[in-house]
């Protein structure tokens, strides 16, 4: 595992941001997180950088141990970063930031520096602080694809993209992971995740909800509906496997791994006059996995107590 | 070529390598790729069609394994030159000629082209579940 935490907590003053986290991702993988605004996603990050100390469990990168100063630092020699808020030298242009930042990595790939500016068309004689957000978007993927890390730690890579730009991050980062490098980005995009992700984490409150490889959820769960003569007998449908049942006169809709023969078998003897599967989509699954409401009115996570350290706006050093 | 004849639903809820062996099963029994032609690289692949190289690599290993394909170390992926393959081609007027039939029954019996397509899918899902 490149990355792993075990029962990873991180306590606020009044809030918890991240509760009891176990993460486990493979090398070489390409790992989409999600999950609703202020779930923890950023925090979790922050930590696996040692930007943010946690406050109590424990997590690994490299094997490395991130809440190690020492650790950490080996963790970000060989962790490419791009920050939530894309943040950089806000006095120079996007050239002289390259030129500063570029000597500073040993593996640094002209090639792949040149073919992203081109794509992202920036402009390079610019100062970053009259850069778009999208721009400033660019600037950061330009500068943590090109410096080939064997680990990328994207928060909310696509922010201010447009669709074109997107998609040539999505196809930049699919080339890092097919030259072997570990990817794992943070997105509200649910629709990137499905398309370039293996595998899925998806957060709530602090709290992993679902979590897997993509190819293994869509092939788990299915949509069941069925149609009975009569009011539906929705109480008679908690079976093994199903995770969600819901009805509405005489239609039950189910949302169940697995068990696929017991529950459509048991709902012919229920007496279901139509019985249809289909498959689920990641979106259809993340809303389900993320509505049970929130227990607090409480934000579950407000980064007011500690102010992360000078390295959280980006990493040229 | 592949840009266009490989279509990705990552959205449909359906494996997308199970989508990608069933497109390279098509497009070889529609002759779009004969026996002997080169598919695309892994990563030239994953590039094209936005999807993760492991993806591509899990549909090419199973088509490799089903002898639709052919991994040759180094050299890449050909589609596999078999005996089965002209045979095939000769049983899809069969099996074309068997949905046909099916398709005229279900209309007669006053289904819509839309609700036909749906017992179909919903079938096949069912099927791909239970296998």
């Amino acid at each position: 595992m490149i990355i792993e935490t075990h029962d990873l907590v991180k306590m606020y003053r009044r809030s918890v941001a991240v509760d009891g986290l176990n993460l486990a991702v493979p090398e070489g993988s390409i790992t989409g997180f999600l999950g609703p605004n202020g779930s923890g996603k950023t925090t979790t990050i922050k930590m696996l950088l040692g930007l943010v100390r946690p406050t109590s469990g424990e997590g690994f990168v490299f094997s490395e141990p991130i809440a190690e100063d020492r650790a950490s630092v080996a963790i970000r020699s060989r962790t490419a970063y791009v920050s939530e808020d894309k943040r950089l030298y806000s006095y120079m242009t996007a050239r002289q930031i390259l030129d500063f930042t570029r000597p500073l990595y040993p593996n640094w790939s002209r090639r792949r520096e040149r073919e992203l500016l081109l794509r992202f068309n920036l402009p390079l004689d610019r100062k970053f602080s009259g850069f778009s957000k999208g721009m400033r978007t660019k600037l950061a993927l330009v500068l943590a694809l090109a410096r080939s890390a064997p680990l990328l730690i994207l928060d909310e890579p696509s922010e201010g993209l447009d669709p074109i730009a997107t998609e040539h991050m999505l196809v930049a980062v699919i080339q890092a992971a097919a030259e072997g490098a570990t990817v794992f980005f943070s997105t509200h995009q649910i629709s990137q995740v499905e398309r370039v992700a293996d595998r899925v984490i998806i957060l709530q409150s602090g709290r992993l909800v679902l979590e897997g490889s993509l190819e293994d959820l869509r092939a788990r769960y299915r949509r069941i509906h069925l149609a009975f003569p009569m009011r539906a007998p929705v109480e008679e449908m908690q079976l093994d496997g199903v995770c969600k049942a819901s009805s509405q006169g005489h239609v039950v809709s189910l949302l169940a791994d697995g068990h696929l023969e017991e529950i459509t078998g048991h709902a012919h003897a229920m007496g279901a006059i139509s019985v249809t599967v289909e498959p689920v989509g990641l979106r259809e699954l993340f809303l389900e996995s993320v509505d049970e409401p929130c227990s607090t009115g409480v934000p579950a996570c407000v980064e007011v107590e500690e102010e992360p350290h000078d390295l959280s706006s980006h990493d040229p050093s | 070529m592949t840009k266009n004849v490989f279509r990705i639903q990552p959205a449909s809820g359906i494996p997308i390598y199970v989508q990608l062996i069933e497109q390279v099963k098509h497009a070889v029994e529609s002759c779009l790729l004969m026996p002997g032609d080169q598919l695309p690289g892994i990563r030239t692949l994953s590039q094209q069609l936005v999807i993760s190289p492991n993806t591509v690599v899990k549909a090419y290993t199973e088509l490799d394994r089903e002898g639709v394909i052919a991994l040759r170390h180094g050299a890449g992926a050909f589609v596999a030159d078999r005996g089965a393959a002209p045979d095939r081609a000769e049983d899809v007027p069969l099996a074309r000629g068997l949905v046909k039939d099916l398709v005229k029954k279900l209309r007669r019996h006053g289904w819509s082209d839309d609700e036909i397509r749906r017992f179909v899918d919903a079938e096949l899902t069912f099927e791909e579940v239970r296998r």
